[in-house]
């Protein structure tokens, strides 16, 4: 290995959610801060070992909710009473009229902010990443989980880091480049 | 943890020692056989026969709307005062098709019955499918079509409005809002699958599609977090977006002052059917799809028996409106009403009506047993009556208003042409084609839930 070439992390794979969420604790434990765990599927309790949850998008949807429902509600309003009144049989616009739309949009806002939010807060989309450049990491979408711990981690050096996760007994370790 | 343990919720829809996912299975089994369907597995030859069926009644359906927009709907069979039939008839079944998919999907995340992850990707793609063709027929009914968009907000130099409270402007917004949020639900299903592909293709052509339709997904611990926590909220939103949006087709027709349609039970009506035919409709693709790809072990015949269970309540809810909408009009005692209910079932269409009475009301009745629940080729021949029974329901709801209203002076009667039955006839096969088209090249069960899944179950054992 080449001493000089960037490198973006180190890589620990493991055969199942309990391993990967073990390795996950004894690395917070060990003070190491710049993690990032991989896995095919939900694991339970992971994103707590690792620090936080994102709670973010419930006030993304009732922000988009807001934004739908409001506005269309006075499109509609000033459309109607203002800008073109319609007036049928001497009926002036009543605003129960106008609420079948602005619900409709009301759930449109709320789900086109979640679903963005999604990929937005995720930094999707993102084609290219370093942790691709490990040849064993397509197994991270099928049946392998993965613990990387960051070269930008304080605690991170080489063969200390090494030593580290080899004690975690993975599958294997490997050193990513940047 | 934090959810409740998998055998209890199990243990409320069947047997403990019927598991949702038996036989052994592991990680590399479950990508193994799902993505085998796109990425390995030769195109067989029942495949590319049905797509040859299906592509000529695509190309059937888009050229009998080729000669629709160059001749006028003047070539259907419709007049005054049967202004609408077969296209608003299409409509309607479309949309109470696509009704259920996001429907069973989301609420089966909602309440989180296990069984549901291995049918939700597909009924999913039902609904978008459906939803886009149903969406094409109020366009397609329109005399002139290409001013559509008319219906949209926007400053014009015409100066004009929609006028908001049309049933006719709600519906856009309702299709609208249905599309779009069904499509990103499925999508953010997806997209895991997809990367799935992407490591597991061979090819440089596919590496890049399922690449670039990944979205360069890595699995990371917070995006499955915030995923999760997306299709929560996203299937909380779609539950009562399906509700409403079937509910605004009811007020289509609820909205008029026709004999037969001015009723306030339409809209919850029109959700009952719509969840009923949207069943019918899983239940057939479910048996064919397990047939044809050999997914017995992921979608069992727990899963056919629940959907049973579920088409039996939703038709009875429907009989019961079907019985409320004649009391109603005897209730009413408002002659018209009454002679538009009589005339259902005595008049020139009653074969309609009692053919939609047997397929609809009837013939599901065979659901109480268990043994028919339990055979696959029932459940298909029963799902096709639905399916046929509540076309006829549209059909007849809609022609028997209209033929006879208020005028003896103004009756007539309605006869289909060729080119409606080219439209109703070539949208199945387009809907066919969308659907061949994906279990092809999607993975036709989410591969993500079914590791979830597994974990759960081993975890129970």
């Amino acid at each position: 290995m080449n001493s000089k070439a960037p490198v973006y992390g180190m890589l620990a794979e493991f055969p199942n959610p309990p391993a990967l969420l073990e390795a996950v604790r004894a690395a917070r434990g060990a003070g190491f801060r710049q993690l990032e765990a991989y896995a095919p599927m939900v694991v339970e309790e992971l994103v707590e070992a690792l620090g936080s949850r994102d709670e973010g998008l419930p006030l993304l949807a009732l922000i988009g909710a807001v934004v739908g429902g409001v506005g269309t509600f006075a499109v509609q309003w000033f459309s109607a009473t203002m800008i073109y009144p319609i007036n049928v049989g001497g009926r002036t616009p009543a605003w129960p009229g106008l609420i079948p739309s602005t619900f409709e949009m009301t759930v449109l806002g709320a789900a086109l902010a979640v679903f963005f939010g999604v990929l937005l807060r995720s930094r999707l989309p993102r084609l290219y990443h370093p942790i691709f450049n490990d040849a064993g990491f397509a197994a991270a979408s099928s049946d392998r989980f993965f613990l990387c711990i960051e070269a930008a981690d304080p605690l991170y050096d080489e063969p200390r880091t090494r030593d580290f996760l080899e004690r975690l007994r993975p599958l294997r370790v490997s050193v990513i480049e940047a | 943890m934090s959810s409740v343990a998998p055998s209890e919720m199990l243990s409320d829809m069947a047997p403990a020692h019927e598991p949702v996912l038996p036989g052994a299975q592991s990680y590399e089994s479950i990508s193994e056989k799902i993505s085998g369907i796109v990425l390995t597995k030769p195109t067989a030859r029942w495949w590319l026969i049905a797509f040859g069926i299906c592509s000529a009644l695509t190309v059937l359906f888009f050229g009998a709307i080729a000669y629709l927009f160059y001749k006028g709907v003047g070539i259907w069979g419709i007049n005054v005062p049967v202004v609408w039939a077969f296209a608003i008839a299409n409509y309607v079944w479309w949309i109470a098709i696509a009704m259920s998919g996001t429907f069973i999907s989301a609420a089966l995340h909602l309440t989180r019955q296990p069984w549901g992850a291995s049918i939700s990707r597909f009924a999913e793609a039902m609904t978008v499918f459906a939803l886009a063709i149903a969406g094409l027929f109020p366009i397609l009914h329109l005399g002139r079509p290409w001013f559509f968009y008319w219906l949209t907000p926007y400053p014009n130099m015409m100066s004009l409005w929609p006028q908001w409270r049309s049933p006719l402007v709600w519906d856009f917004f309702a299709i609208l809002a249905y599309l779009l949020l069904s499509l990103m639900f499925w999508y953010l299903g997806l997209i895991p699958d997809f990367a799935t592909l992407r490591d597991r293709a061979r090819t440089r052509a596919k590496q890049l599609i399922f690449g670039l339709l990944a979205l360069g997904w890595r699995g990371e611990a917070r995006t499955w977090q915030r995923r999760q926590s997306a299709q929560l909220l996203l299937a909380g939103l779609a539950v009562p977006l399906v509700v409403s949006v079937h509910s605004v087709v009811g007020l289509d027709f609820a909205a008029g002052n026709t004999p037969g349609w001015h009723s306030t039970i339409f809209p919850p009506f029109f959700v009952a059917g719509a969840m009923f035919s949207g069943f019918a409709m899983a239940m057939t693709i479910v048996i064919l799809l397990r047939r044809a790809f050999d997914l017995q072990n992921f979608i069992t015949d727990r899963h056919l028996d629940n959907l049973a269970k579920l088409i039996l309540a939703m038709g009875l809810v429907l009989a019961y409106s079907y019985v409320m909408e004649i009391f109603m009009a005897w209730y009413s005692t408002d002659r018209y009403e009454i002679y538009t209910s009589l005339t259902r079932m005595r008049g020139p269409y009653a074969p309609v009506y009692w053919a939609l009475i047997f397929c609809v009301v009837i013939a599901p009745q065979a659901l109480w047993s268990r043994r028919v629940r339990r055979a696959p080729w029932l459940l298909f021949a029963i799902s096709i009556v639905i399916n046929i029974g509540m076309w006829l329901e549209r059909f007849m709801l809609i022609v028997t208003s209209e033929y006879r209203d208020f005028l003896p002076s103004a009756w007539g009667m309605f006869y289909p042409t060729f080119w409606d039955w080219a439209i109703l006839i070539g949208s199945i096969g387009f809907f066919g084609w969308l659907l061949l088209l994906f279990v092809r090249f999607v993975p036709v069960i989410s591969m993500a839930e079914m590791r979830e899944l597994l974990t759960h179950e081993r975890g129970a054992s």
